[in-house]
């Protein structure tokens, strides 16, 4: 029996696949427990574990010390913190995108990567969820004074204040993404359920099935749900980044307050968050064999999508030169000296790497071959991950230190715990992906079944044409 | 200090500075010299991945949450508070003190003295505490100003390093012991073998003290030793008139200076009262056509060259033969002599210019200067008639007027006869301030019995047997005279808080008397009847200056010959000078005077080697490098400073650093590792090593070579490019004549801007009071004395030398200091450039950025016009301080009010235990209306609101608001100079309202929109046309 | 295959949603109730005292005027606590050998202060002054709850932000006139003698309400009216009242 490829010479599902075999790939890298060997699990995590400790020490002298500890200064009083916020906000962002935007526009090739996406927007917001809180001078009060509720001290919080927004902003995100993801979870957990042999297992996930019967009240019923989901969170994948970017955009500190940064932002997100999914993709692929559920086809579709908002994000950086251009300020001036005049000002590598990592590598990906090949696909999307942190960094720190009044320039240099904390934090995100690995399904097991079946369909249409042309030529 | 960045420098490159500034386009403002040269440094700065590392670990050794910083920390959970807090005490007086209204400060009349010279001030008095040190207005020395020493004074008295017990070899012991020792000791000693060494002293009780110890102990000789260089004013005035006189200024009267490296706004004793009196001819409220003028010839910059409308950067050396000129011009016999390295032409229209003037101008040597130029100065001003006028000659204000340095060689050489028996030494600190060349310390251990009676266990005291703590001038009753002779009483405020005892209590001690101070000073005066007396004392008390005659009138007129110039020696020049800061090294231990930027500089907890550009260039060394320098034989390290308008083949280094003991502050930096090791490292090195008795001031000789390495230092400013913005205007007085604005080309029109706006004209709709400040740049001196003042006023923390380096100092205000580069001239401005001072502050927007970005309210503004900052509110996001354009916000990165330097009770010798616990000592001295601000939180400059609120309360209760001049913020109330004005200007007959309106007034940064309520008052300089051009400013 | 769980476990399922939804409401009430009770403000818990003194005797049956203890409530921020001294005044006359009063005498003859619990605190990041609010005519028990009748000395009010910020924001509220008094001030002090010579019928509504230390602010519109009067005829400026740098600083 032919597989698909006489179809399609880049299928979403290679071989030939029943339903069978679909749950023994995925499903069973988590019921069976061979299929976690030294390498593929116990490795990463055991290092992810290290670092998580890193952040814990780190998180624990600054609880201690305060947030002198960092290098923060007066005028650098955002540096490392907001960075990190920013930056991992934006790779939260491809999980939405992929599950919603692409659910609505009926993109049958999100099934095999949505569920891994989402997981990874979920924790990403996470990480950058520490940094609004922790970055406070006194955490302790800042936890419930940002939340409006009538207080004891008849004050509110003041809802002009961008930061406000954020805490609004990333909660709803955070929340709506979650109950996205474990509505999705449902009738896999079910599938586990069913497959699962170990007794304390099956009560698990039986637990978090909550009941799932398949039946088709149950079908519709999640498939209404699902997709008022998708269309309730459609919009948030706009709106938390246009917020996040609200923070810069509505001061008065030049190359902060610039129009463009709202769509430039959530273009950059989408950009580092298609890039996190290949970087993470790629591994897990290999690892657990996947090969032919999570096929090139899939790399090459997400490699467009990465070029297409690089090329966004490049425009941003060039309408940033502009303002500075047009605004004819000597200050805007001063800004992009200090930006990007390499021969004397401290910081300005930072902007050419950035330039490198964003604008000039990812242009790669024009070419077929490099966006199927592992090393380019590795690269690019390495170097657009350093890249977009650079960008934050070019934008956060580097601005602050170019003052209206040159008697407060001052340097910034950032110390060991700045560092400790950001890679902390990169430790978390990595254990919590492989747990997730570990213990879920890391693809969603019945939408690949439904393009299965929509392939098996497509295929038998295929045959009868065939035969309707042979039979009509004899005549 | 060495962990902080090992990275090797680039050096300054020169050219292309002139380069840049020879083609820049009209007058632009610039902040150092790497700034125009773009050096590389911070780049290298960054292959340092992590520096200042030891931060971490060396500072804020406490527990977060403790005391204040604790109960403002729980502030957050103010709904809890009573679940947090502890069951608060309260505890009334058995007997209260009748003058006493709970809550309400009161203030007496003292004097504080350095160098043995008085300047009144009143002291504020919280409960029997006092927490601030203010001018007395009625003090001829003070006139209500008050110089940061002065306010600084307040903290030695907290401080917990201050000698606490009498000491025996370091054990503690009594009065009581020590007195029967010490008499025993004098018994044997036999004639001259009794010797007291003290500092200057003016005081007459303590000079009858001394004759009555002098009966007591026949042949005891009084030596006296200041290391500051009064001797050559004092040889001066016995060149030009045969004896010694004491010589001050009346700069009112004056129309020209001429200053002849003299610092007469700063290290004087007159020096608030000569601000006051020279700026008072500079001002400007209504259209004027004349002013005076300030000609300087100066080497190392100081605020008063600085200020002059005119500057000629010359070696000190060559003041002398600058001297000869100008005396040769006005008419006085000089010698054949050299010109002094500056343009004849200019000399002579400076000639022309006094000679306009006779009767009111001044021609004014600096202290370093030897004496010769003093008695030149002596002659020149006789020779303008101006003795009388603008020049007075009194009695010497010295109870025992003597030269310092033979009084001193002649007890040396006692010392090391064997003759000295007995050696009590009152204050001084030879051992660290005597001419190298005596070898104090030495001599020192060849007497029996020797005593220190001081503040601080210093240097000296540790080479003595015996330590005396010395009673604060606070703590004790004293007199003084002032600069022009005034006496006045020192009339004390609290207990002694140690065993403090005054000089002249010790002597009539050893006496076999225990007469306290009080009766001392008080019996000294008393005369007729008690009764009488005693209404008239307290008048003096009330007044802050007793009611007897000045010292005489001396009527002189110089007479000696003046010597032919002697012949100035070759090579590189070294120049000892005061620190500004830390004067002669006395306040190495004032956290707030090591902390306060020196004017210049801008330099805090640290001392240079200062150099012209063009000799750093040859030495191919720059800021912070490691030089050596080498000088009569002794050599000593520390970091290069290239200091524009520094003459060139000339060094200048600061007196008062490099200090071994005498306090944990002094002593340098304390870092604690983890594992408790405490490692100390000297702040700056000790110039004192290479100061002999026949170079005491100028030297010439000098080596000066790069050591290789870096000495890192604290400076509040960076060298970063400057922009071409509108910040501070300045102009020449004719430019002033034809456009009061004094607006550059390219400033914003504020009519245009107003018109442009969105906002409202009438931002607030509210009938009451609206603050605002307004500062006049043409009076300011950049002295610092608002800096201290508002330190002290508002309890704002030290923050020690790493973290200043991370800069995050808290000072409220900053003195920015701009150098001007100026289109028609060339490179001379590197050499010599004009530089202006602008103090910032909150200029309290009325359109406010830090507002509308706080996520809690924190920051908001009242209806009076102030941009509020709510501490307790605050959650430290810091957005605030991103979005000011003015950065006058200042944030607690870490606990530093539980965490100053003097806090640090780490490694006291065991002979200063046990001693009262730092913290809960020095918190004595908050001001308890301003909150102690805990760790996390943003503060700022907020017009002294406190006293806002006092004068509104005071003002409601009699139903009316406050009236004009009812409030005076600390800064207004300590500036010399008058410069800041505070009030309502809703008010349009108020001070602030008419200097707003001022043609001169113009807000920094208007183009942005921000309405600031601090607006400015361009400066304008007086300068003289037929020299103009090519002077240095 | 079996059901793992039984029907039951449906109802279960429906309950841990209301429960889960519902928790961290209550956990919310529960703390807001906390903050406001007296565990946490120590409303009306009495403080042993070195000395057991009585408001009530002093005032209400002695008829002592406020200042003649706390002296400096018209001129300062403080009311201030009576000195020794003051105590002995009248105490080295009666009650000469009284054991409760013996710490008073000790501390007399030692020259040692009595050292007492502190009944009314604001934090030091607040700063309160007693003297414009007495110049307001703003009585004691306002603030301090019926202080002349408390046999020992407890805590009428708990000073949170809200509470303050009530009057300042709407002094009209709480501002009231006493005809029979010359001036805001007296009328502050006039009510404890009108109390003794009237008794607490012969008083207005509103100084019954004080005196039994209610809740003083009045809705009636013909208060509220008079009491715009009052804050026009002082001068009072109510936008300003509530700004922030009036109490912290």
């Amino acid at each position: 029996m032919s597989s698909y490829e006489d179809l399609d010479p880049l299928p979403l599902i290679l071989g030939d696949q029943t339903y069978s075999t679909i749950d023994e790939q995925i499903a069973d890298v988590v019921i069976d427990q061979k299929r976690h060997n030294k390498k593929t699990w116990f490795m990463p995590i055991g290092i992810a574990f290290l670092l998580v400790n890193v952040l814990l020490v780190t998180v624990g002298w600054l609880l201690y010390q305060g947030i002198g500890i960092w290098g923060n200064n007066i005028p650098t009083a955002w540096a490392f913190d907001i960075v990190n916020f920013v930056w991992w906000i934006g790779i939260g962002h491809a999980g939405t995108l992929i599950s919603a935007i692409l659910l609505l526009m009926r993109q049958q090739w999100r099934n095999s990567i949505n569920r891994f996406s989402e997981a990874m927007t979920i924790f990403a917001v996470m990480c950058a969820g520490m940094f609004p809180l922790l970055h406070t001078g006194r955490p302790w009060v800042a936890f419930y004074w940002l939340f409006p509720f009538p207080n004891i001290l008849g004050i509110w919080p003041q809802f002009k204040s961008p930061l406000m927004w954020d805490v609004f902003a990333v909660s709803t995100y955070f929340t709506v993404s979650l109950v996205f993801w474990y509505i999705g979870l449902i009738p896999d957990f079910a599938t586990l359920r069913d497959r699962s042999t170990n007794k304390y297992q099956k009560y698990i996930y039986a637990f978090l099935s909550l009941g799932w019967r398949g039946s088709a009240k149950h079908w519709h019923r999640y498939e209404q749900a699902y997709l008022l989901l998708a269309g309730l969170s459609t919009p948030l994948v706009l709106s938390v980044h246009s917020i996040v970017s609200f923070d810069f955009a509505v001061s008065v500190v030049p190359g902060w307050n610039i129009t463009v940064f709202p769509p430039y932002f959530v273009a950059g997100a989408v950009f580092a968050g298609f890039a996190m999914v290949i970087l993470l993709m790629i591994p897990v692929r290999k690892m657990y064999g996947l090969e032919n559920i999570v096929t090139m086809k899939h790399f090459d579709w997400m490699a467009k999508i990465t070029l297409a908002t690089g090329l966004i994000v490049a425009y941003g950086y060039t309408l940033e030169l502009f303002y500075g251009w047009y605004a004819g300020t000597k200050i805007e001036h001063e800004l992009l000296t200090w930006r990007m005049d390499f021969f004397h000002k401290p910081y300005s590598w930072a902007y050419w790497m950035l330039i490198l990592c964003n604008i000039i590598v990812p242009q790669a990906f024009w070419n077929k071959k490099c966006r199927q090949s592992y090393f380019w696909l590795i690269l690019v999307s390495l170097s657009v991950t350093v890249g977009m942190w650079l960008e934050r960094f070019v934008i956060i720190p580097m601005s602050l230190m170019n003052t209206y009044l040159p008697s407060s320039s001052r340097m910034y240099y950032p110390t060991i715990w700045d560092f400790s904390m950001f890679i902390g934090t990169i430790g978390f995100f990595i254990m919590m992906m492989w747990l997730f690995i570990r213990f879920l399904p890391a693809i969603n097991v019945f939408e690949v079944k439904d393009l299965l079946h929509k392939m098996h369909v497509q295929k038998r249409t295929h045959k009868e044409e065939a035969v309707a042309t042979t039979s009509g030529g004899t005549h | 200090m060495d962990t902080m960045d090992p990275t090797p420098k680039p050096k300054l490159d020169l050219e292309v500075v002139r380069e840049r500034l020879s083609n820049a386009k009209g007058r632009h403002y610039w902040r150092g010299l790497e700034e125009i040269a773009e050096t590389d440094e911070f780049k290298n700065w960054l292959d340092d991945e992590f520096p200042h590392r030891s931060t971490l670990l060396s500072i804020d050794r406490r527990s977060m949450l403790k005391y204040m910083g604790a109960s403002l920390a729980l502030a957050g959970l103010s709904g809890c508070r009573g679940l947090f807090l502890p069951q608060t005490k309260v505890v009334p007086y058995v007997k209260a003190p009748e003058e006493l209204v709970y809550g309400k400060p009161l203030f007496y009349a003292s004097i504080y003295t350095q160098g043995g010279i008085a300047k009144g001030v009143l002291v504020e008095q919280h409960e029997g505490r006092p927490t601030k040190i203010e001018g007395n207005p009625d003090h001829p020395a003070s006139l209500g100003a008050a110089d940061s020493f002065m306010q600084a004074s307040i903290l030695c008295l907290y401080d917990p390093d201050r000698a606490q017990n009498v000491t025996q070899s370091g054990d503690i012991s009594t009065w009581e012991t020590f007195v029967s020792a010490a008499r025993d000791a004098m018994k044997k000693a036999g004639p001259g073998g009794v010797r007291i060494l003290s500092e200057s002293i003016t005081s007459p009780s303590f000079g009858a003290e001394m004759a009555r110890f002098q009966k007591a102990f026949p042949g005891a000789q009084w030596h006296q030793w200041e290391p500051t260089s009064q001797d050559n004013i004092t040889r001066g005035s016995q060149l030009a008139f045969g004896r010694i006189v004491n010589t001050y200024h009346d700069f009112s009267k004056a129309n020209v200076v001429v200053s002849l490296d003299a610092e007469f706004f700063a290290s004087m004793p007159g020096s608030l009262a000569y601000s006051r009196q020279f700026t008072d001819g500079r001002r400007l409220e209504k259209p004027t056509k004349s002013m005076n003028r300030l000609y300087s010839f100066e080497s190392m910059p100081t605020i008063t060259g600085i200020y002059g409308d005119h500057r000629w950067a010359v070696r000190a050396s060559d003041v002398e033969n600058i001297a000869r000129t100008i005396a040769g011009g006005v008419g006085v016999s000089v010698g054949a002599h050299g010109a002094g390295g500056v343009d004849a032409s200019a000399i002579n229209s400076i000639v022309d210019d006094l000679k306009k003037n006779r009767g009111s101008s001044i021609v004014i040597a600096g202290q370093h200067q030897p004496p010769v130029v003093h008695q030149i100065c002596h002659e020149i001003n006789a020779a303008l008639g101006n003795v009388g006028s603008t020049v007075m000659y009194t009695e010497p204000l010295e109870v025992q007027p003597v030269v310092h340095l033979d009084s001193l060689k002649s007890l040396v050489d006692d010392m090391n006869s064997g003759k000295v028996k007995v050696l009590l030494i009152l204050g001084a600190n030879p051992v660290y301030t005597a001419p190298m060349d005596f070898k104090f310390a030495d001599a020192l251990k060849k007497v029996p019995f020797r005593a220190q009676h001081s503040l601080y266990d210093d240097e000296t005291g540790g080479q003595c047997e015996w330590h005396l703590p010395e009673a604060h001038f606070l703590e004790a009753w004293g007199d003084a005279r002032a600069y022009d002779g005034t006496l006045s009483i020192q009339q004390p405020l609290i207990e002694p808080l140690f065993e403090g005892r005054s000089y002249a209590e010790v002597l009539s001690a050893l006496r076999g008397e225990t007469t306290p101070s009080y009766d001392l000073v008080k019996s000294h005066y008393e005369t007729g009847d008690a009764k009488v007396f005693e209404k008239e004392w307290r008048r003096w008390l009330n007044q802050g200056t007793a009611n007897v005659p000045k010292s005489a009138k001396a009527n002189v007129s110089p007479s000696g010959s003046i010597a032919a110039p002697t012949v100035i020696g070759q090579g590189a020049e070294i120049i000892f000078q005061l620190d500004p800061t830390i004067y002669d090294g006395r306040f190495a231990n004032s956290g707030w005077l090591q902390e306060l930027p020196k004017p210049v500089t801008k330099i805090t907890w640290d001392n240079v080697v200062h150099m012209s550009p063009a000799t750093a260039q040859s030495l191919s060394v720059t800021d912070e490098d490691t030089v050596e320098l080498k000088f009569n034989g002794q050599s000593i390290q520390g970091a290069a400073w290239v200091t524009p308008g520094h003459p060139d083949n000339s060094f200048t280094v600061n007196l008062g650093y490099g200090r071994t003991r005498g306090g944990t502050v002094c002593e340098g930096m304390a870092e604690e590792n983890l594992g408790g090791a405490v490692k100390r490292d000297p702040w700056g090195f000790n110039a004192y090593a290479l100061r002999s008795s026949n170079a005491m001031d100028i030297g010439l000789g000098a080596v000066v070579q790069a050591a290789g390495g870096l000495t890192p230092i604290a400076t509040t400013q960076i060298h970063h490019t400057m922009k071409g913005y509108d910040i501070v205007r300045s102009a020449s007085f004719e430019k002033y004549q034809e456009d009061p604005t004094l607006k550059p080309e390219n400033a914003e029109d504020r009519q245009e801007l107003e018109k442009q706006s969105l906002y409202p004209d009438q931002v607030f709709s509210y009938n009451g009071p609206q603050w605002g400040m307004t500062v006049d740049l043409n009076l300011c001196t950049g002295c610092n004395a608002c800096v201290t003042a508002c330190q002290s006023e508002n309890n704002i923390p030290v923050v020690g030398k790493l973290q200043v380096k991370k800069s995050r100092e808290l000072h409220w205000i900053r003195l920015d200091r701009y150098y001007v580069a100026d289109e028609n001239r060339d490179d001379k401005n590197l050499a010599n450039p004009e530089t202006v001072f602008q103090p910032m502050m909150c200029v309290n927007c009325e359109k406010a950025p830090c507002e509308p970005v706080c996520p809690v309210a924190a920051t908001v503004h009242s209806h009076e016009g102030l941009n509020q900052m709510v501490y307790n509110r605050c959650v430290g996001t810091r957005y605030c301080s991103n979005n000011c354009p003015y950065k006058v916000r200042r944030f607690n990165y870490l606990n530093f009010s539980d965490n100053q330097e003097q806090f640090n009770t780490q490694v006291p010798p065991a002979a200063r235990e046990p001693k009262a616990h730092g913290i809960e000592l020095l918190r004595m001295l908050n001001n308890p209306d301003v909150t102690v601000r805990g760790r996390g939180i943003m503060e700022k400059c907020t017009y002294c609101v406190q006293r806002i609120n006092e004068a509104r309360i005071e003002g409601k209760k009699l139903g009316r608001d406050p009236l004009d001049g009812e409030i005076i913020t600390a800064c207004q109330q300590a500036c010399p100079t008058k410069t800041i004005v505070f009030g309502n200007i809703a008010d349009k007959d108020s001070q602030v309202s008419k200097w707003r309106n001022d043609p001169r007034a113009y807000r920094v940064l208007e183009e942005l929109q921000t309405r600031p309520r601090t607006s400015y008052l361009g400066k304008v300089r007086n300068q003289n046309t037929e020299i103009s051009g090519e002077a240095g400013a | 295959m079996a059901q793992l769980f039984k029907p039951y476990s449906n109802i279960v399922a429906r309950a841990s949603i209301v429960v889960g939804a519902a928790t961290p409401v209550l956990i919310g009430l529960a703390a807001a109730a906390y903050s406001r009770s007296p565990y946490n403000t120590k409303v009306e818990v009495p403080l042993n005292q070195p000395v057991p003194f009585s408001h009530q005797h002093h005032v209400s049956e002695l008829g002592l005027d406020c200042r003649y203890c706390h002296t400096s409530v018209e001129k300062s921020s403080y009311a201030g606590i009576p000195p020794t001294e003051t105590c002995m005044s009248c105490h080295s006359q009666i009650w000469t050998n009284s054991p409760l009063l013996e710490p008073v005498r000790k501390s007399y003859e030692d020259k040692t202060p009595i050292v007492w619990n502190k009944v009314n605190t604001v934090p030091e990041f607040v700063n309160f002054n007693h003297s414009i609010h007495v110049a307001r005519g703003v009585n004691c028990n306002q603030c301090h709850g019926p202080v002349n009748d408390m046999q020992i000395t407890f805590k009428g009010r708990a000073f949170q932000m809200q509470w303050c910020l009530q009057c300042h924001r709407s002094p009209e509220h709480y501002l009231y006139k006493d005809p029979e008094s010359a001036s805001p001030r007296q009328q502050v002090f006039n009510l404890y003698m009108k109390l003794q010579e009237k008794g607490v019928t012969g008083l207005s509504p509103r100084e019954q309400a004080l005196m039994k230390g209610e809740e003083q602010e009045s809705g009636k519109s013909e208060d509220v009216l008079e009491g715009k009067e009052i804050v026009k005829a002082l001068g009072v400026k109510t936008q300003q009242l509530a700004d922030c740098s009036v109490c912290h600083y």
